[in-house]
C-alpha cells in the first residue's frame, strides 16, 4: 500500500474537561476523497480543526496525539506552517467582506506578507478561480466585493482562496449544508475534479453526500472512530452495528 | 352558570388584575419621564441662567482672551483652548494603552488568569474617585513633571496642561478599552478562522481582520473617552495650576472650562460672573453632548451590520 498523505495518531482533543475526540487513528491516502460523517456533536468538526490546529484556538481547547502529514508531525510545527500545507473551507462561505473579489483569492498571500508582482498575481488569482470552476462567473467583476455573489458562489471563492496556497490537504467543514441544491451540486463536481491534485477530507451531515463524492468514509459516533473503510464498503455492509443503524437511519 | 374566564371577558370595569398592570406601567413610564425632564431641566436652566452673560458679552465670550472677574471682562477661549489641549493630549496617550488592552482581552487571550485580572484592574480605574487620583498627580506625578522641566529648562511649575493630561489619560483609558473589546469580540469568528486557516499569525489577522472591521467600533470607544476627559474636573483642578492665562505650550499652567467653573464658582459674587460661568458651563454640556451622541450613533450603525 502506497504511503498515506495523513496519518492521525492517538489523537485526543477536549473542551476543557469534555472529551470531544477520543483516541483517533486513521491514515488518509494521496489524491482521495475521505467523508467523515456521524450524528451533531460527534467530534467530526473538531477531529477536522485538529488536522490544522484550529482548535487550539478556541480558549480552553486542547489536543493530543500526532497527526502526521507524510512524516511530519504537525504538532512540532508552527501552526502557521500546518495551516499553508492544510488549506480549510468552512461550513458558511466567509469571505472577507472588505476585500474584492481579486484580493479575496490572494488574500493568503496578503496576510501573510508575501509580495507578489502582478503578472503573478493575476496568474494565481486566474488558476485558483477557474480550479473552483468560478473563473467564467466573475472574470469581469473581479472588482467587486465577494460579499455580492451568490451563496453557492462564495463557497467556490472560499474555495479558491484555500486552494491559491497551493496546500497539499483540503479540510472542508459541511461545505455545502449552507447552499441550495444546485449549488450543492457544483461543488460536488468540482471536489472530484480537485482530487486529482489534492487530498481531500470533508466532513457532511448528509450521507448521501458522503457515498457520492467520496473514495473512503469514517463514521464518527459519541467522539470515537467506529469504523473506516472504502465508501462502498461502509454503506453495502458495514461491520459494526451503530454504523449500520446510522446509515439506515435509525438514528441521526 | 358563567365559567370564571367569561365572567372576566364580560366585566365592564377593570377589575384589579388589570388595575395593578395600568398602575405598573404608569409607573415606569413616570419614572422615566422624570429623568428625561431632570436632564431637558438641567439644559433650560443652565440656558437661562446664561442669558445675562449672552446679552452682555455675545460672541465675544467664546472667543475673548481676556478672563479677568475684577474688570468683569469674560473672555473663555484660555479655557476653551485648555479643555481640548488637555483632552486629546490624554487621547493621544491614552489610545496606544487602551487599544492594546481591547486587543489582548477581545482577540489575543479573552481568557486567561492574566486577562482577569487586567479587565478587573480596568474596571477599577474606572471606579476610583477621581479626586484620588488628583491627589496621586499632586504628590507623585507632580515632582516627576517638575524634575523634567528642569532638566529641559522650562519654568518647573510641576503643574499644568502636561500633568492633567496624564491623569486624563490614565482615567479614560477603560473607556475606549472596554468598549473597543466588545467591538472585537462583535468580529465573526467566520472570518478569523477564514485568515487563521490560510496561515495568518494572530497579529496579521488583528491587522488584516479585526482593525479593519472593528474600526468604527473603536472610534466610537475614543469618542467617549473624549466626552468623559472634557468633562472629568476634580483631578484635573487639583494638577492644572489654575491661572486664567492662554496656555503658551503644553507645559503651561492652565484652566479647562470644567476646572475654572469648580474654583471659581464659590468666589462668582456678582451676577454676570456668575452667568459668565454658567455659559461656561452650558458650552461644556453642549459639546460633551454632542460628542456622546456621535459615539452613541457610530456604535448603533456598526452593531446594526
Amino acid at each position: 500500500m502506497e504511503r498515506p498523505v495523513l496519518t492521525s495518531k492517538k489523537l485526543n482533543a477536549y473542551f476543557g474537561s469534555v472529551h470531544a475526540v477520543k483516541n483517533v487513528n486513521i491514515e488518509i491516502s494521496a489524491n482521495n476523497i475521505l467523508a467523515i460523517m456521524g450524528p451533531s456533536g460527534c467530534g467530526k468538526t473538531t477531529f477536522l480543526r485538529c488536522i490544522n490546529r484550529l482548535h487550539e484556538l478556541t480558549p480552553g481547547a486542547t489536543s493530543n496525539g500526532k497527526i502526521l502529514l507524510h512524516d511530519k508531525n504537525i504538532y512540532d510545527m508552527h501552526p502557521v506552517f500546518a495551516r499553508l500545507k492544510i488549506g480549510m473551507v468552512f461550513q458558511r462561505p466567509n469571505p472577507f467582506p472588505n476585500l474584492n473579489i481579486f484580493d479575496n483569492v490572494i488574500a493568503g498571500y496578503k496576510l501573510n506578507g508575501l509580495k507578489l508582482n502582478k503578472v503573478n498575481k493575476e496568474r494565481i488569482v486566474e488558476d485558483s478561480l477557474t480550479k473552483a470552476a468560478l473563473w467564467k462567473e466573475v472574470k469581469d467583476s473581479l472588482h467587486k466585493k465577494g460579499t455580492f455573489l451568490s451563496g453557492g458562489q462564495q463557497q467556490r471563492l472560499c474555495i479558491a482562496r484555500a486552494i491559491a496556497m497551493e496546500p497539499e490537504v483540503l479540510l472542508l467543514d459541511e461545505p455545502t449544508s449552507a447552499l441550495d441544491p444546485v449549488s450543492t451540486a457544483s461543488i460536488e463536481e468540482l471536489l472530484h475534479e480537485l482530487k486529482k491534485n489534492l487530498t481531500i477530507i470533508v466532513v457532511t451531515h448528509n450521507m448521501q453526500q458522503a457515498a457520492r463524492i467520496s473514495d473512503r468514509t469514517a463514521f464518527f459516533y459519541m467522539g470515537a472512530l467506529i469504523e473506516y473503510d472504502n465508501t462502498k464498503n461502509i454503506f453495502t455492509s458495514p461491520k459494526d452495528t451503530r454504523t449500520q443503524n446510522y446509515i439506515t437511519g435509525r438514528f441521526s | 352558570m358563567e365559567t370564571g374566564v367569561k365572567k372576566i371577558k364580560k366585566a365592564k370595569l377593570p377589575n384589579r388584575q388589570i388595575r395593578m398592570e395600568v398602575v405598573f406601567r404608569h409607573s415606569l413610564i413616570s419614572a422615566g419621564l422624570v429623568v428625561v425632564i431632570l436632564v431637558l431641566g438641567i439644559m433650560l436652566s443652565l440656558i437661562w441662567y446664561s442669558i445675562p452673560s449672552m446679552k452682555a458679552l455675545g460672541f465675544t465670550f467664546i472667543w475673548g482672551k481676556t478672563w479677568d472677574p475684577v474688570r468683569d471682562i469674560y473672555g473663555a477661549y484660555p479655557f476653551l483652548l485648555g479643555t481640548l489641549l488637555t483632552s486629546f493630549l490624554a487621547l493621544l496617550i491614552s489610545i496606544p494603552f487602551s487599544f492594546a488592552i481591547a486587543f489582548y482581552l477581545g482577540e489575543y487571550k479573552p481568557r486567561s488568569w492574566l486577562s482577569g485580572f487586567l479587565k478587573n484592574t480596568v474596571e477599577l480605574i474606572a471606579a476610583v474617585p477621581s479626586v484620588i487620583y488628583g491627589f496621586w498627580g499632586l504628590i507623585v506625578l507632580v515632582p516627576i513633571v517638575q524634575k523634567i522641566e528642569m532638566k529641559t529648562g522650562i519654568l518647573p511649575y510641576g503643574t499644568g496642561i502636561f500633568t492633567a493630561s496624564l491623569i486624563l489619560a490614565i482615567m479614560i483609558i477603560p473607556f475606549a478599552a472596554s468598549l473597543g473589546k466588545e467591538m472585537i469580540r462583535l468580529v465573526p469568528a467566520s472570518l478569523k478562522e477564514g485568515a487563521y486557516s490560510l496561515g495568518a499569525t494572530r497579529y496579521e489577522v488583528i491587522l488584516n481582520v479585526i482593525w479593519p472591521y472593528s474600526k468604527p467600533g473603536l472610534f466610537a470607544g475614543v469618542l467617549l473617552s473624549l466626552g468623559r476627559a472634557l468633562g472629568e474636573t476634580m483631578a484635573v483642578t487639583m494638577v492644572i495650576g489654575n491661572t486664567s492665562m492662554v496656555p503658551k505650550n503644553i507645559f503651561s499652567p492652565g484652566n479647562t472650562m470644567a476646572s475654572v467653573i469648580a474654583n471659581e464658582f464659590t468666589e462668582a459674587d456678582h451676577t454676570l460672573y456668575l452667568s459668565a460661568l454658567i455659559e461656561l458651563g452650558l458650552v461644556l454640556f453642549l459639546v460633551t453632548i454632542v460628542i456622546n451622541l456621535a459615539g452613541k450613533r457610530i456604535i448603533k450603525r456598526f452593531t446594526n451590520i
